[in-house]
């Protein structure tokens, strides 16, 4: 069954129409979640969406429970290429829990909270921007890490990131729904604008796995999950560009590197120089890396989990 | 006067980016005022070159009183602006999201944080501002209820209305708010336009900037007082929205006095040109914000009117 949670009148023979899947089977009371296209740009989520519906199809018998499954926040971002809303000024993730009386997008964030509100976990699925490219994992605000850890464990993610608390961040969907006792994990995975299969496949063998460990599958799931590292047990190191040009990349997404490997080089195409070898600082795993090539100073470039402190960039 | 570049950053293939920064006076930091940060802030770039047009010339007239340096910065993002973009033009973030910076962080948390080191310690910082809603505005002062705020100070700008507001969890990241957990009284200027330039509300503005340095005895510079600003919160604006979507047939706008039952607007069917929906004024006041775009969503703020 669809159902419309929001249908408001745009100004030329349209509606903005936010909906979920809603599947159900057996008596069991529980519920989960599953958000995405928040921001327009960010598709991974989509196959996810796809993917855990049409398996459940397939198996509903040994479902026991609730599934909701939200593909579009943002319906108007996805479907015109847009990462914010068209016609609204801020992040659609920054204005959760929403207003009642405010602007209609304020609004509408206001209503999807009340319509997630006591869900038994509500996964937000997220694809970092079209600069990045994203290791699977859990984005964990620090303040609600005890509660969230245990089921970000059964993800089948590769990293948990426990972050700092940010007063800004307090206005994210995620951030808005924990405070109310709706449990909610954020998953970055993957790049904006671009679907990549092996990951929506990792992540939904760990939604089924979850859903075993919280008694509402009773199907088979993948005796293959993946155990995360967790940020806690390390230090994330950032690296950004020192100098604006063009990015030649020398290593691989997710891939282990050692102290002193060349990441990539930022050269001037004009004068055909190198302009910054970006050396890592220390041994660790590349979770983020840029894929977009053109950087101005300060653009973000890799992410690198390590065991040791960041140190000076080499 | 000595203009000055504040920050500057290469380029892959445009020219350099550059802040630029007029400084006026010397001695005690005394007023920062900056303009435009987003690209489609052309009301408060033209704005702010006003202000520094009228300082060019008062210190020219020895009317910029000693002990004072006031610091303007008229444009903060003209990368985003000379190509038509809201913000910045690599990858869309805010720069007014990103206080107070970060100089080993991401490029806007870099611009930030350089242009944050060069207007923190000022006594008074004027921002002029725009709003996330497209629409018009009775030009007032905007501040944050952070604890800081002075509003006796913010009267003295003499604009009709200065407007307290609580903070919400993103504002913690826009230059107002840091201005004012670092120390410096801070003040927004809504002149009521942003893309386009209203010669009269800009007018409006720079007075009311030249009014306070004048009250602050920053500059010698006598003008009449202005209005005796009425101090409003959010709970005194009636907020009326929109019940259908279509094209908006207003008929009042920001300004106006109107009483209970006044029609207000029309909505009206884009394809029969119909009346869909009346939109009468619940109540006798003076509209604060009204809705400027020709087109309207259903469910949304249409007018927001300061309660008699």
């Amino acid at each position: 069954m669809i159902k419309t949670i929001i249908s408001e009148g745009l100004p030329v023979d349209e509606q903005l129409m936010i909906r979920k899947k809603v599947i159900q089977n057996g008596t069991g009371l529980k519920r989960i979640c599953i958000v995405t296209g928040t921001h327009g740009d960010e598709l991974e989520g989509q196959y996810v969406c796809f993917e855990l519906i049409r398996r459940l199809n397939e198996n509903i018998q040994f479902l026991d429970g609730t599934v909701e499954v939200y593909p579009a926040l943002n319906p108007l971002g996805v479907d015109s290429v847009t990462r914010g809303i068209p016609t609204f000024d801020l992040d659609m993730n920054r204005i959760f829990p929403g207003d009642p009386n405010g602007h209609l997008i304020e609004h509408t964030a206001y209503e999807i909270i009340q319509d997630l509100k006591g869900a038994d976990m509500v996964i937000d699925i997220h694809a970092s921007n079209i600069f990045l490219r994203e290791m699977p994992q859990a984005r964990i605000n620090v303040q609600m890490s005890k509660k969230l850890i245990p089921f970000a464990n059964l993800l089948n993610i590769d990293f948990i990131w426990i972050h700092d608390a940010a007063t800004v961040l307090e206005s994210t969907l995620a951030y808005s729904l924990n405070v109310i006792k709706t449990p909610t994990i954020v998953v970055e995975m993957g790049i904006g604008m671009r679907i990549t299969r092996d990951y929506g496949d990792q992540l939904v063998d760990g939604i089924f796995n979850m859903m075993k460990k919280m008694k509402m599958w009773y199907g088979t799931v993948s005796k293959d999950i993946s155990k995360p590292m967790i940020s806690t047990n390390g230090v994330v190191c950032f690296m950004n560009a020192d100098v604006s040009g063009i990015i030649i990349p020398s290593v691989s997404h997710s891939v282990d590197v050692k102290k002193g490997d060349l990441l990539c080089q930022i050269v001037d195409p004009f004068e055909g120089v190198v302009l910054q070898d970006v050396l890592s600082p220390v041994d660790g795993v590349v979770f983020t890396l840029r894929t977009y090539p053109v950087v101005y100073e300060g653009s973000l470039i890799a992410r690198i989990f390590s065991k040791t402190p960041c140190g000076e960039t080499v | 006067m000595k203009q000055e570049i504040l920050f500057q950053m290469k380029s892959p293939y445009r020219d350099d980016f550059k802040i630029q920064g007029f400084r006026f006076g010397e001695g005690e930091k005394s007023v920062a005022i900056v303009g435009a940060m987003r690209g489609d802030e052309i009301q408060q770039q033209f704005t702010c070159s006003q202000v520094v047009k009228n300082l060019i010339e008062l210190e020219k007239d020895g009317r910029i009183l000693p002990g004072h340096e006031i610091l303007v910065i008229p444009s903060a993002n003209h990368f985003s602006m000379n190509i038509n973009k809201r913000f910045w033009a690599m990858d869309n973030t805010d720069i007014n999201r990103m206080f107070p910076g970060y100089d080993k962080g991401e490029t806007t948390q870099r611009i930030a944080s350089a242009l944050f080191e060069q207007v923190r310690g000022f006594k008074y910082g004027i921002q002029l501002a725009s709003f996330y809603m497209p629409g018009e505005f009775i030009p007032h002062v905007r501040m944050m209820d952070t604890g800081f705020q002075n509003v006796k100070l913010a009267k003295k700008f003499g604009l009709p209305y200065v407007l307290v507001r609580k903070p919400k969890p993103y504002d913690t990241t826009v230059l107002n708010y840091n201005w004012q957990i670092f120390g410096t009284q801070a003040f927004s200027i809504y002149s009521g336009d942003t893309d386009t330039i209203n010669k009269e509300s800009a007018k409006i503005a720079w007075l009311s900037i030249l009014r306070f340095l004048n009250s602050m005895k920053i500059i010698n510079n006598n003008i009449h007082d202005g209005f005796n600003s009425s101090v409003l919160s959010d709970n005194d604006l009636e907020t009326i929205k929109s019940n259908q979507a279509g094209i908006l047939y207003s008929l009042r706008g920001a300004k106006d006095e109107v009483k209970e039952g006044d029609l207000l607007a029309k909505i009206l069917d884009p394809f029969t040109g119909a009346v869909r929906s009346e939109i009468h004024s619940p109540i006798d006041g003076t509209i604060f914000f009204a809705h400027d775009k020709p087109l309207i969503h259903q469910n949304t703020v249409m007018y927001k009117i300061v309660k008699f």
